[in-house]
């Protein structure tokens, strides 16, 4: 027999809970919810966009009535909870029913605080949480004129736009001084308050509000001050409270919400509780992101995997007011410990502060121009040390080196037809339709629907900024603590851990003893394992080779009509007459379609049969080439000038320089693809300073630098140091891609990887830490005697040959 | 799978690599032959519908591959590629009897 689960609460918190217990374990469970709402289950959030007439309740509907019959859950639209007995295992009903359950969710949100004074219980006097609140606006907006909002804060200022929009004549009546105290500081909220005054709202402050008059309606609001306002519609928007009556008179531990542990239990370990009724380590959420993060951890209790934490959420605020970009996060106000970085353009009624303290963002707010706020948000989570893009970083990350991308930042502006994701074609119409239609809200979402940042990545940034401007603000950003993949809840990090310290060595061992949600991974995962066991154990741990993408279990690059190029490795770019001549003749012998030099200074085959593989890689072996590992998460290139054995400018023998660091890493595994150069001058002719490690000669010795990136999202390398010998150079290098490849998440190229640890962290481990940095070394080169023989060779004498045979020809 | 399938003998079970695959070539398009970590084995045409590509050249997890052009993922007992996703890879009966693997060229 079924598990009883009893959901009460038919909100944003408990569904999705659902939602994501559904998919991991659809059949554990009868389900029943109770919600007071006669409606399915719909996006609280959207409220704003209805009132304001921009969107439909139809739109917003998240679970239509069909969701709850396909997945088996019974729902009771309209039926409320009255008591729980806890020594019955069993939830009551107001009109006397009762169930039993063997588990039980709370999910019984927020209330709307309604100040205390005579005439709020009038009729017309409503508060904005739900869509009976919204009916009775939008009925009251329909006939009469003048709308007082009590409350200065997100929720007020949203239904004051609203009902603005509807044709009302608002007022906004705010006890402190400042509009959204909490979320924006004076300077920010001086200017969202003539904004919003030039918009047509009228706005009352430090106003005190002492009664609501009127004899059944209400027809004004009266001040302290003895003063008064007529008003046809008072909406009271002065907070929320958690929703914690039910379980708190059912004798479960409350204190400012139902109080619960890091896996969402209560006090009651068979009772849960989720989203904006509880109080986790101390704190209340009024958002949307944190409840998705307690959901997921909740459903991978409910489901019995019970490994899931909530460790508690940073939040960021935006105000869904169509045309104000504003954004806040963290502790933006500051202190005496902190400093302030602060751009100012009044005239362009742009503003942007951050609050750093230690070199770290504790805080941001915006105003004018959000675009980079989920880049400040990121760097907030991550706690990165912005030491070193502190100069630039007021100015976003655009001036960072987001190449072209940079005026096209402005998300909101951009035209329907704008393409967003040059990967796989996606506009920013395509996104924003599937994001409407579909409701989505989170990244993952929109990846899966429109393949949108699904692929490089390099426009995640954008795809947030579309996702947070279209659903209007609170969006799910990724949870703190993120999941490798939809098959486990351990981060990169912790996986990386329990590798080393649980002495892992193989994909299967890190499934196993991590508890892994699916029975062997997922395309992703898989390769990120293999990786990850691999470099942690270069002398002990299993390759698996069923868990390498196909470029990699074959040494060759699958090309989009299903052939496959190669590239012979040249080394430092150079390369000989015979090399040539092989070359040449394989490409006659196997009729190659197209021979090109690549943008790394090598040869490249391509349009060829799997089949012919072997053979052809046999033909350059023969020659003396071995495979450039073009297809891998690999050392790719060492890109180099002549250097001074040629160059009337070259200060050092750049090209030896070259050849050396690729003899010395070539066959090395990465998390992404790793490219050096080395540039005889500081003209750069081998454009050393946009490569992962980059070497600048010059008359002192050489300048080394890293982190930077040639690709969708150019990026200039950071200096790390500069050294006397080519000794040092060679130590430095490979302490850096050893510490780059023990560290990096996969798929994490180093540029990405420095802007999250910091170039500081790099520099102290490498730089600073002499020891350290020779211990990397050493690693790295311990590394390189288990990988540095021809994967090309192996094959063409036999290796894994049922790759590139058919199991059976039909003619 | 009907008795009137002209079954063919492909080979042997264990020329198939677990979470792999292995094609049969023919001239109407090859049939991808994929063996999941269960011992199961699957026949599927080996064309994604997305762009084409190979499908025996993916990645097997569950009972699903994933293209390696696109990532998008395909079910193998069913050839449907997993929503938000659409479309249909054909499928071809496959049975395994002592080892030994064979394939019917009927699509179903």
């Amino acid at each position: 027999m079924k598990e009883r689960l009893i959901v009460i609460g038919n909100g944003m918190a408990g569904i999705r809970t659902l939602e994501e217990l559904l998919k991991l374990d659809a059949d554990r469970y009868d389900i029943t919810v109770f919600g007071d709402e006669p409606y399915g289950n719909y996006n609280r959030i959207m409220l704003s966009p209805v009132l304001a007439g921009e969107k439909t309740i139809d739109e917003i509907m998240l679970n239509d009535d069909a969701w709850y019959q396909d997945n088996g859950v019974t729902l009771n639209k309209g039926k409320r909870i009255a008591s729980i007995n806890r020594s019955k295992r069993e939830v009551i009903a107001e009109d006397g029913s009762s169930l039993t359950y063997d588990r039980l969710l709370i999910a019984t949100g927020s209330t709307p605080f309604i100040l205390p004074i005579p005439g709020n219980d009038l009729d017309g006097v409503v508060s904005f949480r739900d869509i009976s609140d919204v009916d009775q606006m939008l009925a009251v907006a329909d006939k009469s004129k003048h709308a007082v909002v009590i409350g200065g804060g997100l929720l007020g200022l949203e239904a004051a736009n609203g009902l603005m929009e509807q044709g009302m004549n608002v007022t906004v009546v705010h006890l402190p001084e400042t509009l959204m105290e909490r979320q924006l500081d004076t300077v920010a909220a001086g200017m969202l308050q003539q904004s919003l005054e030039e918009r047509g709202l009228h706005f009352l402050m430090q106003a005190q509000t002492e009664s609501i008059t009127g004899k059944d309606r209400v027809e004004g609001v009266r001040f302290k001050d003895g003063s008064g306002i007529s008003a046809d519609l008072v909406v009271m928007a002065v907070g929320i409270r958690p929703n914690y009556t039910l379980a708190s008179e059912s004798g479960i531990h409350c204190e400012r919400g139902v109080v619960v542990n890091d896996t969402l239990q209560t006090f009651d370990p068979s009772i849960y509780a989720v989203g904006e009724c509880v109080q986790h380590r101390g704190e209340v959420y009024g958002l949307v992101a944190p409840l998705f993060e307690m959901a997921k951890v909740c459903a991978n209790h409910l489901a019995h995997h019970g490994i899931g934490r909530y460790e508690g959420s940073v939040t960021s605020t935006k105000l869904k007011v169509t045309g104000i970009d504003l954004f806040s996060a963290g502790d933006f106000i500051g202190d005496e410990n902190t400093e302030e970085l602060v751009f100012q353009d009044a005239a362009r009624g742009v503003y942007r502060k951050l609050v750093v303290q230690d070199n770290k963002i504790k805080g941001a707010v915006m105003y004018g121009d959000t675009i980079d706020g989920t880049w400040y948000f990121d760097l907030l989570r991550d706690q990165t040390d912005i030491s070193d893009i502190r100069q630039h970083l007021l100015f976003g990350q655009a001036h960072l080196g987001d190449s072209g991308h940079g005026d096209e930042n402005r998300v909101a502006a951009l035209s329907d037809d704008a393409e967003i994701c040059g990967c796989n074609g996606v506009c920013k119409g395509d996104i924003v339709k599937a994001i409407t239609e579909k409701k989505l809200f989170t990244l993952e979402d929109v990846r899966a629907h429109t393949k949108a940042s699904s692929s490089c990545g390099s426009c995640t940034g954008l795809v947030e900024a579309l996702l947070s401007h279209t659903v209007g603000g609170d969006y799910s950003t990724a949870p703190h603590l993120k999941p490798m993949c939809g098959c486990t809840e351990h981060t990169h990090d912790g996986v990386r851990a329990a590798i080393k310290d649980q002495q892992l060595k193989s994909v299967r061992a890190v499934m196993d003893t991590l508890e892994w949600d699916s029975e062997d991974g997922c395309s992703k995962c898989r390769p990120t394992l293999n990786y990850y066991v691999f470099c942690q154990w270069p002398d002990a741990g299993s390759d698996d080779n069923q868990s390498r993408f196909i470029n990699e279990r074959v040494h060759a690059n699958i090309q989009k009509d299903a052939t496959f190029s190669v590239i012979p490795r040249m080394w430092g770019g150079g390369t000989t007459p015979d090399e040539l001549r092989a070359i040449a003749d394989v490409a006659d012998k196997f009729k190659v379609k197209t021979v090109h030099v690549t943008g790394g200074q090598r040869i490249g085959l391509y349009g060829l049969k799997k089949e012919e593989l072997p053979e052809i890689w046999g033909d350059l072996s023969k020659a003396g080439m071995v495979s450039g590992h073009a297809y891998g998460k690999a050392l790719r290139t060492v890109k180099t000038c002549v250097g001074k054995e040629w160059c009337r400018f070259g200060t050092q023998d750049s090209t030896k320089m070259g050849v050396a660091l690729e003899k010395m890493t070539w066959g090395s595994w990465t998390p992404h693809k790793y490219k050096m150069a080395v540039s005889g001058c500081p003209r750069n002719c081998a454009e050393a300073t946009i490569k992962d490690l980059g070497v600048v000669c010059v008359d002192s010795g050489y300048e080394l630098h890293i982190g930077g990136n040639g690709g969708i999202k150019v990026r200039v390398t950071d200096f790390l140091c500069a050294v006397k010998t080519e000794a040092e150079v060679l130590e430095y290098a490979a302490a850096f891609m050893q510490i780059y490849r023990e560290q990096a998440h996969y798929l994490e190229r180093t540029a990405p990887w420095i802007e999250r640890v910091g170039l500081n962290y790099v520099k102290e481990q490498i730089v600073d830490d002499n020891d350290n940095r020779k211990a990397l070394a050493e690693r790295f080169l311990f590394a390189q005697t288990f990988v540095q023989d021809d994967p090309w060779k192996e094959r063409a004498e036999g290796t894994d040959r049922h790759e590139f045979e058919p199991i059976k020809t039909i003619s | 799978m009907s008795e009137q399938n002209n079954w063919i003998e492909i080979g042997k079970l264990d020329d198939i690599p677990v979470l792999g695959a292995r094609v049969v070539n023919r001239e109407e398009g090859d049939i991808a032959i994929f063996r999941t970590a269960d011992n199961e084995v699957f026949a599927l045409h080996d064309h994604c519908p997305h762009k084409g590509g190979p499908l025996s050249q993916g990645i097997v997890h569950g009972h699903k591959v994933s293209c390696p052009l696109h990532d998008w993922k395909i079910s193998l007992e069913t050839g449907v590629a997993v929503a938000p996703d659409e479309g249909c890879a054909a499928r071809f009966p496959v049975r395994v009897e002592d080892g030994v693997v064979y394939l019917s060229l009927s699509s179903d």
